[in-house]
């Protein structure tokens, strides 16, 4: 509840927040805090010096560009979660986002922390993945962008440098013939995910043109269901069709356990709740 | 102007809306001192050296102490036990490790620095030697030959070998059955969590020798007696304890723990004020746990299906000490109800009590009656189950009738009152009870999510008594409760009450029940509770028993009041003390309706004592101490409809009605209002919450991130109503609900459960019941794989 | 090293020297004796500590008190106005949503974060609004009765 004593700055921009970044390896970057915080006030992270990026507002706000939105790294869960421009062009990103924790937590935490944290069972990670999104990264020698399938390295690990901040991440623009779902199967206490599936199916004239499936919770890091996906498409994408597309292709390996869910079950769980997020999505896609 | 059966809001409310409500937390003062106690990382250890010097060393820090530091200033410093039984093993439990450490949590030293973050900070510097052993902190594995011994003085960590009921005659019962039902069932291990963390302010005062502590007890007076007679050793009129407000308490706020001994030497020692503030953390180490018992227990039935024999062998565990009042919980509060709302001509109930290395167990919301309904509820629907009968037939068949009572059972209790079948009636009736079962059938036939349908007709004792058969039993201390009535010159009145609420509405229920008696407005009453220094001897709130055993002593000190004021009333209109009555708040006199005096009148001349009867003394100022003559018995019938995915095993709670008999009831809102905290707690231990720990002694579900309680999002609204049997032995009729939501509910939504997957053949899934038991369980039963 | 920080604190302009590492909460209670929000847990999941900044609602014992700066903070001791109790107060009060009280500021400070998002909110939207809130004694039904009250009357 207490945590330990560190230094704070204040950042007035990217380009000092990187400054500081630079001068000392045991600093962290600090936004809505809700990463971060909770693991200092159990001292699981002690930090010597904290850097606030949080009133960096180049680092804010969600644009819709041509065939993509762009979601800066500070947006908070609930700006995400209410985005116009997300609910009409990307709307399992808000979806996910109004799953994560509670309203509070929400009004808070932010995209960019939720993803450089990398927790296993947050929400957002799987579906950025399902997207195809792209990670925007910011060094002190410039920027860069890493794909979202390498950006998730490992349990809490990601390819952030730890001189680097993020700053913002992409996803595409989903046309209507595409139809995306997140479904969550909860952690009674956290309110983290167990399992949650991260659908996103394009169907044209009647059969699916294209298919993608990830999951939070279920692997260290988010997990690709690629080729399920590619059994489905081609296909009409119907429930058996799903079914079969899940129970022949879906292998999950070395799934997380925990005292509420082992790993059996997890991979259980995640072959109902991939079918029942394919059906939902096919069910959204208008061919 | 009945204000009594009357739901009118809170008085406590206005102060607690605004957040002017004082917890201890909320105390502080500029040479208040901050304690941070440096707990046992492991389950069992030998304790070596202790190196303090980094620590008193670290900013802002004043003292950092350690058993030697309790041993040198000369305390007792042990941690007591409350209720001795018959052999019970009694260990010792000095306030901070002496040598060995049992369980994760056990306190080993305290830093006590300028502020909380401070203390913190040095608590991290104290460098400990452990030496970790095997633990054991299975109830019944800790018998087991070889097991890691507890303590070397409790040979196979057997704390009691405990018996009630009678075997020869059970034995008889269960050969003449034609049908046995039998039931393995684990009722797991709980937290109780009420949301206000513990905390305690100790002020010692060397100038008087007084020490001032400020906790959150559900008892204060208890909490001084405990300090005075095992952890502190002052003088017991030197001790004070002042429950301030306090966030909850379930039961885990009765027992006198290590901490506010530990916090009252730290502020003997410095001679300043020392706050300490458990973290969520540590009070899911430390508060008392709940539950934990192993169970096989086994019900015989006759041809008619009448209940011949019911047998019931459990195994509690009273985790790594005794704590305050933990010995009486698996025994005269579990095996005394195992006669639930049934005749039943023979019972026997066997308890074995161990130690293990987790965190104590004692008494959480219910206290043994869950466990005992539990037991009896869920045997009942097996029985039906296996007798092909609807379970509330098997129930009515074997109700104690309306003439039975009062009703002797086979496990010591008189049960004074109950009809308990217009209850379920009226249950079913809500419930729509035919219409679900056809709904039952589609589902049934459709596949997909499945519903079920699971009843708990409950019977409870509140309100522990009478002292003399209480202290019989073990109990150190008496059960009654007292009351201060003291009408102030202008007629308003001032309650002093050994109650002392913590949630439950006292100022108001007992402000309704002294306005009605006394025919004034609630607002003229004043309520103190939870303060040794203003109030007579209490023995304070749990175990539902404020309203009839502290609502009795305030109703009969009005009687008092009423008594004298009508001594001074006829002396006042010169009539004869006889023909002088008291009501609507005026003392009459018969026959002569313009002869009267308002209490306010009455109450002011009592004062005066100018012109007064010369046979009595002034003041008007009543107090008694009631001691019961029985429990109560509070009962019901709950029902729980459920739907489980049985593709993933969720549950999800659809409906919840319940029809409960408590007898009268002072405030309908507040009754309701807590037959809903009580439902959601044991809604959550069939569904949610479970305390896990491995076979280290770690315990993994130690923080909101693993234990699961009840969300608003995942109850429902309860459907509630109520049949009244007034109690007939206390004055006010009533008999007590603040644990019979927690005792009823989870038989009620267990048997729905497994209602619903009753075509799998399931007969139990073992609490919590998570997705992936469920699962396991179907998938079992599918022949996927065991279970 | 204490850094300076200025907010406002239930309208009023607030300035201290503060360690970085002091939480919202503590800032609260300790330094401005705003006793009124609670700290139920460490792991950001009883909510009783909430209260709202710049209108939303967060919880304070997630929120270092230098994340505060220049920004505006209600807490349950600046919602009544005027000696007049606030709508969700009342409601609380009148449909009796407490028991013990502790986790109430931080129910109530929740319950004018979703009210303020979704002024129709219905039952289920209440519930899902105050899953990041604890109560052990209410069972959560006249909480929620409380809130869709207060909502129909402002």
């Amino acid at each position: 509840m207490y945590p330990a004593n560190f230094d704070y700055h204040r950042a007035g921009s990217v380009a000092e927040a990187l400054d500081l970044l630079g001068q000392n390896e045991d600093a962290k970057l600090i936004a809505g805090g809700h990463s971060l915080l909770p693991m200092m006030k159990l001292r699981l992270a002690q930090p010597s010096q904290l850097i606030d990026i949080g009133g960096l507002s180049d680092l804010k706000g969600i644009s819709a560009g041509e065939g993509s939105i762009r979601i800066g790294a500070l947006t908070t869960h609930a700006e995400i979660a209410a985005s116009a421009e997300l609910a009409e062009g990307c709307a399992i990103v808000a979806e996910a986002a109004a799953e994560i924790g509670d309203p509070q937590v929400r009004n808070r935490g932010t995209i960019g922390g939720n993803l450089s944290h990398a927790d296993p069972a947050s929400d957002l990670p799987g579906v950025v993945l399902a997207l195809g999104g792209t990670i925007e990264i910011v060094g002190k020698g410039g920027g860069r962008s890493v794909a979202a399938a390498d950006f998730f390295v490992d349990l809490l690990t990601t390819a952030l440098g730890e001189d680097e901040i993020l700053a913002a991440v992409t996803v595409p623009t989903l046309g209507a013939g595409t139809g995306s779902a997140y479904l969550k199967f909860e952690h009674p206490a956290s309110g983290y995910a167990v399992v949650g599936a991260a659908a996103i199916v394009t169907m044209s004239g009647g059969s699916c043109e294209s298919a993608s499936l990830c999951f939070n919770g279920v692997t260290a890091t988010p997990l690709s269901a690629d080729a399920v996906g590619g059994a489905l498409a081609g296909g009409s994408a119907d429930d058996a069709a799903i079914d079969a597309a899940v129970d022949s292709n879906l292998s999950v390996d070395d799934p997380l356990s925990d005292v509420f869910a082992s790993g059996d079950y997890r991979a259980h769980i995640a072959g109902v709740y991939a079918k029942r997020a394919l059906r939902e999505a096919r069910g959204r896609a208008r061919s | 102007m009945a204000v009594l059966g009357t739901s009118i809001r809170r008085r406590e409310d206005p102060a607690l809306i605004t957040g002017k409500g004082r917890y201890t937390d909320d105390f502080s003062s500029p040479t208040m001192l901050h304690a941070a106690i440096v707990r046992s990382p492991y389950a069992h250890a030998r304790l070596g050296a202790i190196d303090t010097s980094a620590a008193a060393a670290a900013p802002g820090v004043v003292g950092v102490f350690t058993a030697k530091d309790v041993e040198a200033a000369g305390l007792p410093g042990m941690v007591p036990v409350g209720w001795l039984l018959p052999d019970l093993k009694v260990v010792a439990h000095p306030i901070l490790a002496i040598d060995t450490v049992r369980h994760v949590g056990d306190g080993v030293a305290v830093v006590v620095a300028e502020d909380r973050y401070q203390a913190r900070d040095a608590a991290e510097l104290v460098d400990v030697e452990y030496e970790p052993f095997d633990a054991v902190t299975d109830p019944a594995g800790a018998t087991a030959e070889g097991a890691p011994l507890v303590h070397a003085d409790a040979p196979s960590n057997v704390a009691f070998d405990f018996e009630l009921g009678d075997s020869e005659s059970t034995e008889a019962g269960f050969a003449s059955a034609t049908q046995v039902t039998e039931i393995e069932l684990r009722n797991q291990r709980l937290i109780p969590h009420a949301i206000e963390p513990r905390a305690t302010i100790a002020d010692y005062d060397s100038s008087t020798g007084k020490l001032t502590v400020r906790m959150t007890t559900q008892n204060p007076h208890v909490h001084r007696l405990l300090m005075v007679l095992a952890s502190l050793g002052l003088p017991e009129h030197k001790i004070r304890v002042i429950a301030p407000e306090v966030g909850g308490g379930f039961g885990s706020k009765i027992h006198h723990y290590a901490d506010e001994a530990i916090v009252a030497m730290c502020s003997m020692q410095l001679g300043r004020p020392v706050k300490w503030i458990a973290t969520r953390g540590e009070t899911n180490l430390t508060d008392a746990h709940g539950r934990d018992h192993v169970t096989k227990a086994a019900i015989a039935l006759d041809a008619d299906h009448k209940i011949v024999g019911l047998r019931v062998d459990t195994y509690a565990t009273m985790g790594a000490y005794l704590s305050t009042f933990a010995p009486s919980v698996p025994t005269f509060l579990y095996a005394t109800l195992m006669s639930g709302q049934y005749d039943i001509p023979a019972i026997h109930c066997h308890v074995v009590g161990t130690f293990t290395h987790t965190t104590p167990v004692d008494a959480y919301r219910g206290a043994g009656r869950p466990e005992a309904t539990f037991v009896v509820e869920r045997l009942m629907e097996e029985a039906a189950k296996e007798a092909g009968l609807d379970p509330t037939e098997l129930r009515r068949k074997n109700f104690v009738q309306p003439d039975q009572f009062p009703y002797q059972t086979q496990v010591a209790l008189e049960y004074d009152s109950g009809n308990y079948e217009p209850a379920l009636d009226r249950a079913l009736e809500m419930v729509g009870y035919d219409d679900f079962r056809s709904q039952q059938s589609a589902r049934r036939a459709g596949g997909g999510k499945q519903l079920g349908i699971g009843f708990s007709t409950y019977i409870e004792a509140c309100g522990l008594a009478p002292s003399a058969v209480a202290g019989s039993l073990g109990a150190q201390a008496g059960l009654w409760e007292s009351a201060e009535v003291r009408v102030n010159p202008t007629g308003t009145v001032t309650v002093y009450t050994g109650s002392s609420a913590h949630g439950q509405g006292h100022h108001t229920t007992f402000s309704q029940i002294v306005a009605e008696k006394l025919g004034i407005d609630v607002d003229a009453v004043e309520v103190i509770h939870g303060d040794t220094d203003a109030v007579q001897f209490g023995m304070g709130t749990y175990g539902s028993r404020s309203a009839a055993v502290g609502g009795s002593a305030i109703w009969l000190s009005v009687d008092k009041i009423i008594e004298k004021g009508r001594r001074i009333a006829a002396h006042l209109l010169e009539a004869a003390v006889e023909d002088v009555e008291f009501a609507d708040g005026q003392f009459g006199v018969k026959g002569a309706p313009d002869k009267s005096l308002g209490l306010a009148d009455v109450s002011l001349q009592a004062y005066l004592a100018h012109n007064y009867p010369a046979d009595l003394e002034p003041g008007l100022v009543a107090t008694t101490f009631y001691d019961p003559a029985n429990f109560t018995y509070p009962f019901g019938a709950h029902i729980a409809i459920v739907e489980v995915d049985t593709e993933t095993g969720e549950v999800e709670l659809v409906r919840y009605v319940a029809c409960d008999d408590v007898g009268n009831v002072i405030n309908p809102m507040i009754v309701d209002g807590q037959l809903h905290g009580g439902l959601a707690q044991g809604i959550g231990q069939a569904l949610w919450e479970g305390a896990v720990y491995d076979d280290s002694g770690q315990l993994l579900t130690g923080s909101l991130m693993d234990y699961a309680m009840p969300r608003a999002h995942r109850l429902v609204n309860f459907e509630l109503d109520r049949t009244t049997t007034p109690c007939p032995h206390n004055p006010l009729g009533v008999k007590g609900v603040g644990e019979a939501g927690a005792i009823a509910s989870p038989p009620a939504v267990v048997n729905a459960v497994v209602d619903a997957l009753s075509p799998y053949g399931i007969r139990n899934i073992d609490m919590p019941l998570t997705p992936e038991k469920v699962w396991r369980a179907i998938a079992a039963a599918n022949g996927e794989g065991s279970e | 090293m204490k850094h300076t920080v200025r907010m406002e604190v239930n309208g009023t302009s607030v300035e201290k020297d503060v360690e970085p590492r002091t939480l919202l909460v503590h800032f609260l209670r300790e330094e401005l004796g705003l006793t009124g929000t609670n700290v139920g847990c460490e792991t950001t999941l009883c909510g009783a500590c909430t209260v709202l900044i710049d209108g939303k609602s967060v919880k304070s014992c997630t929120q270092l008190a230098l994340q505060a700066d220049s920004m505006s903070v209600t807490t349950i001791e600046g919602m009544a106005t005027n000696g007049e109790l606030h709508p969700l107060q009342q409601s609380f009060w009148d449909h009796h949503g407490l028991q013990c009280g502790y986790c109430t500021p931080g129910m109530i400070m929740a319950s004018a974060g979703l009210l303020s998002q979704n002024p129709d909110a219905s039952e289920e939207e209440i519930r899902e609004g105050l899953k990041g809130n604890l109560c052990r004694c209410t069972g959560y039904q006249n909480i929620v009765k409380a809130v869709k009250s207060a909502a129909e009357s402002m």
